[in-house]
This record gives C-alpha cells, structure tokens and sequence, in this order.
C-alpha cells in the first residue's frame, strides 16, 4: 500500500517544479526585474553616460583646458583640502561616538543616537544657513569675530564646517551597529592579558571595525567632495577662492560653458565610480566585517 | 595563590547579584563555582578578575588586597564563555598578545613570543595551528587557544566561564579530563563556572554551590552530594523527592502518621536526627529508597507507574494519593509491582520548612 501511494505522488511531483512558497511566478519576477532596471537606466545611468558625453563633446583639448584653467584649479584644490580636513574630523568623531554608545551605558545615550542622524533629516540649506546666523556678520558671534579679525562665513572656515556638519553621521552609523554587536568581550580579554587602554584599542578594537571604518571614510569622502547645498550657502562663491568642484561647476554652466561644466562635473562622477568600486570590493571581500545596518 | 573573598557585595542599578559572599579558596585547589541561572557565578568570576567592581567588600590574593588593583595588574588568566579569541590574529598572535602588549623591559623578543605561543599550543594538544586563524578551529579547538592565551601571561589565577559551555556532551567530557590533567600538572589556582552538576563534581577538589546570589554550601564534592547543608543542595545536586512533613519528638509524620516500621526491623523508620518539631521537608534520593511488601516500610504508596532509562528502572509511587516519589531500582530487578507497596529509605536527610 505504502509503496503504491508513493508510487502515486511521483509523477505529479515530476510535473509542477518545486518552487519556494515566497517566489511570484515568472512573468511577476520580470516585470519587477524590468521596471527596476529601466528606472535605474534612466534615472542613474543615462545622466552619468551624458555627463561625459557633454564632457568631450568639444574635444579632448577642451575638456583638459578646462581642468587645467586657474579657477578650476583652485576649485580643485580647495575641495581636496576641504575633504582633507572634514573627513579625518568626522573619522575621529564617528570612532569616539560609536565607541561611546557601543561599550558604555550613560544618561542621554539616545539623545546622541537620534542627533547623529540630525544632518540627514536636515535640509543641508539649513545646516549651511545656521552657520550664517552663528558666525555672519549679522549673526550671533559675529561681531566679535570681526573685531579679532577671524572670517569664518565665506571664507574656507565656514566651508570646512557646513561639511563636517553633513557629513558627520557617515561614519558613526556605520560603526554604531557593528560595534554593538560586537560588545566588549575582546576589549575585556585584551585588558585580562594585562594591555593597556590605549593599547587596546590599536590592537583589538580598531582592527575589529577596520572594514566599516573605511568603509564609513569612504562614504563620507564622497560626501564631502560631492556637498552642495550648506556649501553654497556660506561660500559667497568667490571665484579661485571660495569654489568647490560642484559650485565651480554650477557656476561655468549659468556661464554657458556647458563643456567646462561638465568636464569639471565628469571629474565628481569619476570619483563617485571609484568609491563606488572600492565600495563594493569591500562589501564583496568583507562582507562578514561590515555587518552594519544600512541605513542611507 | 590564595584567595579570599570577604563580604563580597555587587549590584547592578539597585539590584543586587551577589550579597554577601565569603570564600577562601586555597592555593593551587581547582574549585567550581555551580548553580542555577542567575544565581551570580559569572559576576562572582568577574569581580574576581577585576572586570567588575563590588559595591562592598574586599578580595584579597594572598595577604595583598587586590580590590584597589586594576585587571591588568591583578594577573589572573580569564578564559571566556564564548573564548573571545581575536578573530584578525592568527592562533599564534592570539596566544604571544599578552606576551606582546607588555612594555619594553618586560617584553620577550618577537622571536621568544613565537616559541612560546609554539610551546603552549603543544601543551594544549594542539600542535602546528599555529598559522590558522581562529574561524579555521573548532569549537573545542577555540576552547583551548582560549586557554592556552591564557596560560601565556603565566598567571597565578586561571578563571573559567563556563569553559566547555558550548561544546557537545562527548568533547566536554575529553576536555573535563584533560583540564583536570593540566591543572594537576601546572598546579594553577583555578575557579571555573558551570551549571552542570555532574562536571563540577568530576572536575573539582571542591565546590561552591550558589543561587541567588547567596553561597549555599562549599566543600567536597562527597560532601556536597552525601550532605547536603540546604533543601536547596539537595534539591539541586543529583535528583531527589521532596515530602511536606511534621517533626514531633524526634519522629516524622506525614499526613499525620509517623514514618515508622510496625514490628523489630532496623532501623525503625524514618527519625528526625536533631531537627527542630515543627513543619519539615523531608528529601530522599530516588537510589536509597528500598521497595518491599506493602505494610513492611516505613512509606506505604501505590504504584503508578514503571519506566526503563538507560542503566536502572524508574519506580514512580503514589504517596498518600497525593505526592510522588521516584525510586530508582537496578535494571536487573525482576520484581513486577502493581499496587500497594511499602517503601524503605537507606538514607534521608530533614529540614526545617
Ligand atoms: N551587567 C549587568 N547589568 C545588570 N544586571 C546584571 C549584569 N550582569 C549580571 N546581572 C544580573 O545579575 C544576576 C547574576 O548574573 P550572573 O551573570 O552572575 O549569573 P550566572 O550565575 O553566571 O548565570 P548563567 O549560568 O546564566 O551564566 C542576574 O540576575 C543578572 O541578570
Ligand atoms: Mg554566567
């Protein structure tokens, strides 16, 4: 009987593939898959390929011309320095932050958690536009600024700061989770070894969020380079003095040198791909050490 | 090294996980630290080695007080639950780390630290891993890097949180045995956590039974096991029955009839041995309990069931229609019981309720 009734279900089995009970049918499957993909074309791709189509289109001579142009230059320079100064601040930041709310219990710990994410849930417009008011001329320590001869708004000061601001919560909140979830049981056996704090922390804990440490800079660099909107706000766009790459670009493309615009543009992209690459490298090779929520 | 443990009190915001606990453990003894969930094993480990610190009372290593010492200057080897090796150093690096976060003057050289590392791994049965990272090692594999790190530090403590916690019934048994044969030949002061009755009974020179957060007995473990000081060691260590009854004049009632045995058998029945008069628990082990014909105990039951285990037969008996007693009687006994029974204890132990 027992063999019959087996014998009974095989075929059907044989029949209707095995498919797990959370798959839609094929065509849902492609219809999903399609729509995802030309969306991502047209909203993500076609304007990347654009950006370096309008880029040369002028030629080849044009488009170094305009990198190597004094303006653009200093445009350049300054965001290399900005990112210079902002990424290594927010570095030591995120660690001190994540570190803090990972392996200790204090008073206040989700007030710091929620003001961590404050400049994502800001408009950077705003966060450049604070700035203004604090340290204007017409702002809250203003006066006393200029009386000790210290520029702070539209000057690089105040570019270095809307930056830091922005781009704060990049590597924290990728440190947040893992160091969480991680605990202080290595710490504590590095200590019971007899290391100390300091060392601690070079040889355990860093190490232990080395990925998503990078991982975060990278992040925040791109982040960094890329901000427009608080920039802009407390730049004064002073050309050769005061520009970024992006204001830099916008401010060729009011100008009508779209392909200068667009070279110094093509510039931001290339680095968007490359942190992009490193990116998913790390997510491919690492991905047991970036176990961080992601969340932006 | 000895250590003494004097009014030891730790809370946690109010709420206390030790009171006052006081122990003296002797040089070079390998003691278990046993009890339930929560009853406080861990924190008293901790606060021990340092990584915690007690809201009152002191910890003394010899006559020095080591309260006011911090962990790394305590030198006590801690071996983790869940062994806390550093998953980016090699099985080699993990054991040379206390070697090598030292200062200068006291540092071996890169060279000495590899021997050492090399050494210790053969003393924990796990020679050439050298080179493997500690995701290429086994759970009882992990286990004894742990140990062996911690050995490196050539400590003149070596603590254990639940060392084979997480290892599978077979391993731990080899483990048991062969840490047993490592602390006999280091001769180490050694503390180790368990929950697991018949570890800490095969593994230690003494054991401290806790729970909640109160020591209830420490000794041997004959001692532990034969005599247990509280309801709550009896109850805990090995398996046991429990009955309500009334002491009156160095005898036993229960339900109001005295446990004895009619005519001249000895013993004749179940005495109070000094116990106070007044409402007791009287606890018997399931393997002291003799079955004989119903009207010749000192217990009268009826049977309710029989089950086989592994090595002995499981008696289940019906006390005054209303408590239960195991009996454990050998596999081989060919006796059929059906009814009324009368049940004989060897031995039995009282407490006041
Ligand atoms: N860091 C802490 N914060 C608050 N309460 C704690 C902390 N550590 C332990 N406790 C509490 O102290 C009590 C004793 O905990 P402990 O870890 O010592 O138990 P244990 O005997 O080791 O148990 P287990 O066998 O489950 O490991 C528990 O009730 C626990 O909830
Ligand atoms: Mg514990």
């Amino acid at each position: 009987m027992a063999l019959e009734a087996s014998l009974d279900i095989h075929p059907s089995v044989a029949a209707a593939p095995w498919r797990s009970p959370t798959a839609e049918s094929p065509a849902v499957k492609w219809t999903l898959i399609g729509v995802a993909l030309a969306f991502l074309g047209f909203f993500l791709v076609l304007p990347l390929v654009a950006v370096f189509v309008e880029a040369f289109r002028s030629g080849v001579g044009v488009y170094f011309e305009a990198l190597v142009e004094p303006d653009a230059v200093a445009a350049i320079r300054l965001t290399l320095l900005v990112a210079a100064i902002a990424v290594p601040c927010n570095l030591v930041f995120g660690l001190a932050a994540a570190w803090a709310i990972a392996k200790f219990e204090f008073k206040g710990k989700n007030l710091l958690i929620t003001l961590i994410d404050l400049p994502f849930s800001v408009s950077p417009v705003i966060s450049g536009l604070v700035y203004v008011l604090l340290f204007g001329s017409q702002g809250f320590l203003g006066p006393w600024l200029a009386r000790h001869g210290i520029e702070i708004v539209f000057a690089v000061p105040g570019i270095v700061l809307a930056t830091i601001f922005v781009t704060f919560p990049f590597v924290a909140r990728e440190l947040i989770p893992l160091m969480q979830e991680q605990g202080s049981g290595d710490e504590e056996a590095a200590i019971s070894l007899g290391a100390s704090g300091w060392k601690t922390f070079w040889l355990v804990t860093l190490p232990n969020v080395r990925w998503a440490l990078l991982y975060g800079v990278l992040l925040c660099n791109a982040r960094a380079m890329g901000e427009y909107g608080a920039v802009s706000v407390v730049s004064g766009h002073i050309r050769g003095l005061t520009n970024t790459m992006p204001l830099h670009v916008e401010i060729l493309y009011n100008e009508y040198s779209f392909s200068a615009a667009f070279a110094v543009a093509s510039l931001l992209a290339l680095l968007a791909l490359v942190t992009l690459s490193i990116k998913s490298f790390l997510e491919w090779r690492h991905a047991d050490g970036l176990k961080a929520v992601r969340g932006h | 090294m000895q250590i003494s443990v004097r009014g030891l009190r730790k809370e946690f915001d109010r709420y206390p996980a030790l009171h006052d606990v006081s122990l003296d453990i002797r040089s070079g003894e390998l003691i278990a630290l046993l009890g339930p969930s929560g009853s406080g094993k861990t924190t008293l480990l901790r606060l021990i080695a340092g990584l915690e610190f007690p809201t009152s009372g002191s910890i003394f290593f010899g006559s020095e007080d080591a309260s006011r010492k911090s962990v790394q200057d305590r030198n006590v080897g801690f071996v983790f639950q869940h062994y806390a090796l550093f998953k980016h150093m090699t099985v080699a690096d993990n054991i040379g780390f206390g070697l090598k976060v030292r200062d200068r003057r006291t540092r071996p050289s890169a060279q000495e630290i590899r021997r050492r590392a090399s050494d210790l791994l053969d003393l924990v049965q796990l020679p050439g891993l050298d080179n493997r990272y500690p995701s290429q090692l086994s759970g009882g594999q992990r286990q004894r890097v742990a140990l062996a790190r911690a050995l490196a530090i050539e400590p003149q403590v070596l603590l254990l949180d639940e060392p084979f916690g997480a290892l599978d019934a077979k391993v731990r048994k080899e483990l048991r045995r062969w840490l047993r044969e490592l602390h006999d030949r280091t001769g180490h002061t050694t503390v180790f956590v368990t929950h697991d009755q018949e570890e800490a009974l095969e593994l230690s020179d003494r054991v401290v039974v806790m729970s909640q957060g109160r020591i209830e007995q420490v000794g041997t473990p004959d001692e532990i096991y034969d005599r247990p000081a509280t309801p709550f060691v009896f109850s805990f260590i090995g398996d046991s029955n429990e009955l309500p009854v009334t002491i009156q004049d160095g005898s036993i009632l229960l339900h109001e009839r005295p446990l004895e045995i009619a005519g001249n058998a000895a013993p004749k029945g179940i005495l109070s041995k000094g116990a106070p008069d007044g409402a007791g628990r009287l606890f018997l082990r399931p393997h002291d309990l003799d079955v004989v014909d119903a009207g010749e105990g000192a217990i009268a039951g009826v049977v309710s069931g029989v089950r086989r285990t592994a090595g002995a037969r499981m008696l289940e008996v019906e006390v005054a229609g209303r408590d239960r007693l195991e009996i454990e009687l050998p596999a081989d006994d060919q006796r059929s019981f059906v009814g009324h029974v009368g049940l004989r204890p060897r031995k039995w132990q009282v407490f006041p309720a």
